[in-house]
């Protein structure tokens, strides 16, 4: 075990290094840039055997991995916000060849307006394309994930997204603890694919056209890759475990045994959720959170339990899906409780747009809006914002700073939104 | 239980999905060979052997290998793969191949 300070992105080009992939396709876009730069040094300084195609465009980076997944080789790519969805076409390609190609995101917003700071609206956006999506709170985490994603991705023949969060974690730097080089080249191993093009025994054609009597058969059986990948997730996770005693599986459950009210989040805000759980568990509240890790597949079932451990649930989205619903995540989360007979209030909150910030008192307001719903045992507007600067709520929002949530007390918040849903 | 097929000849408009192969890969050559991409031609071509001379311009013409040659000399077409594009007819310089509306005599 080496000891180390760095940021996401160096620690990702550092697992790309150690897992020294056969091809590397790709294409820089802030925040993502320092991966394929520092993975590029390497190339340079001979630490990998990997042949690095400097591409014209994202579009041809993921075509790039998909030919070069297509030919037998283990090939990965980063990217971020318009450059992912510039791969967009690419995604869904690569995804039904079930080509296990593994490519790491430093999440960033989508234009318009422009931006370049963090949310998850670009993996979000990618979300039905057929990836694996995991998501990672920590720099460490990024790096964990990495790794466990070569043989996921292999073993369940799916391509892998592995999500950290832009300039947060990307360019944060912090302490971390790596694997040496050949204990993840053997962790990694040797891929060894049953077919592939460069295969001269047996002739293989891929991608091919698939006409309406073959489609429908096509996604149903990628369908099932999705779901059979979920004990795979798993498996690596105790493997990786072993190997470092760092366990990994769909989502971390922190504080929840005895919690009342609880936060449903993904990524790096889930560290601030935590110092927040921690400071009001000081004060004797009883709050959770739950840090999932991976969106797809969506762990339907376990998830549901984990959130029925509380009665009341906030699911935080960084990103809108203007739906008029709720953000993604939110309407997968709640979905999954609908068919259980005890379930909690579940409230979304749209939070963290563009790199806005999410702070320790922000989650305060939201625990309190939490047990605000249970006692007035109503929901009130489930979709809400947090975090936005909203001329109806200023007094509000400034008096829920100031105060900290007694039970019966600001019994009237929350209600007063419902007046102006449409 | 389910047994995935490897052959594109097992592999057809009946199968179910658990009988694909892994995103539709392709095992073997040659499969368009199995496939009916004919059925959508409008004007099909008719071969008048007894002008052909055998100078394999339509061989050499057909965008879709629909004219078939064994022992140097032309069949008649390959129906199952022919679109009936015409170019056959265009390039013969002996009349001895003649469009007709498909379905016609």
């Amino acid at each position: 075990m080496i000891r180390d300070r760095l940021s996401g992105n160096a620690a990702v080009a550092l697992a790309m290094k150690q897992i020294n992939p056969d091809v590397v396709g790709a294409f820089p876009i802030t925040p993502s840039t320092e991966i394929p730069e520092h993975f590029s040094q390497y190339v340079a300084d001979g630490e990998v055997g990997t042949e690095f195609i400097a591409v014209e465009s994202e579009h041809s980076a993921m075509s790039t991995c998909i030919g070069a997944s297509a030919a037998g080789a283990r090939a990965m790519t980063a990217s971020s916000s318009a450059g992912l969805a510039y791969m967009y076409e690419l995604l869904y390609v690569a995804a039904s060849m079930r080509l296990p190609i593994v490519m790491t995101v430093a999440n960033r917003a989508l234009s318009g307006p422009i931006n370049i700071n963090n949310d998850h609206s670009d993996s979000m956006g990618a979300r039905d394309s057929g990836w694996i999506q995991m998501y990672a709170e920590t720099n460490q985490e990024a790096y964990d994930n990495l790794i466990q994603a070569v043989i996921i991705s292999e073993r369940s023949r799916l391509p892998v997204m592995c999500c950290q969060d832009g300039f947060i974690t990307s360019h944060g730097v912090s302490n971390i603890e790596l694997l040496e080089d050949e204990v993840v080249r053997e962790f990694v191993g040797e891929y060894e694919p049953e077919n592939y093009l460069l295969k001269h025994e047996n002739p293989l054609a891929v991608g091919p056209y698939g006409t309406s009597p073959y489609y429908m058969e096509v996604k149903r059986e990628q369908a099932q890759a999705m779901k059979d990948s979920m004990p795979i997730i798993l498996d690596v996770g105790r493997k990786y475990a072993e190997l470092t005693g760092r366990s990994y599986k769909f989502f971390e459950e922190y504080m929840m045994d005895d919690a009342d009210v609880a936060i449903v989040v993904m990524g790096s805000s889930a560290g601030t959720g935590k110092e927040a759980v921690d400071r009001l568990r000081a004060e004797g509240q009883r709050v959770g959170l739950i840090k999932l890790r991976t969106f797809r597949p969506f762990p339907r079932r376990p998830l549901a339990a984990a959130m029925c451990k509380v009665k009341a649930v906030a699911i935080m989205d960084k990103a809108e899906s203007f739906s008029n619903s709720g953000g993604p995540l939110f309407n997968e989360a709640r979905n999954s409780l609908y068919d259980l007979p005890a379930k909690p209030f579940a409230i979304n909150y749209i939070y963290g747009l563009g790199g806005r910030d999410i702070r320790v008192e922000d989650y305060y307001n939201i625990f309190k809006e939490l047990y605000i719903v249970l006692e007035n045992d109503d929901p009130s507007d489930v979709y809400r914002y947090v975090g936005v600067r909203d001329s109806r709520f200023v007094d509000e929002e400034q008096r829920m700073v100031k105060e900290v949530y007694r039970p019966g007390a600001a019994k009237s918040y929350g209600q007063n939104r419902e007046e102006y849903e449409v | 239980m389910y047994e995935r097929k490897r052959h594109a000849r097992d592999i057809n408009e009946k199968s179910t999905w658990q009988e694909l192969t892994v995103g539709a890969e392709i095992y073997e050559p040659a499969t368009s060979l199995l496939v009916n991409t004919g059925e959508w031609r409008v004007n099909r071509p008719v071969f008048l052997e007894e002008k052909c001379k055998q100078c394999m311009l339509c061989f050499l013409y057909c965008p879709d290998s629909s004219v078939p040659v064994k022992d140097s000399k032309r069949l008649d077409f390959d129906y199952m793969h022919c679109k009936g594009c015409g170019i056959c007819m265009t390039v013969c310089p002996f009349d001895a191949i003649k469009m007709v509306k498909e379905g016609a005599e």
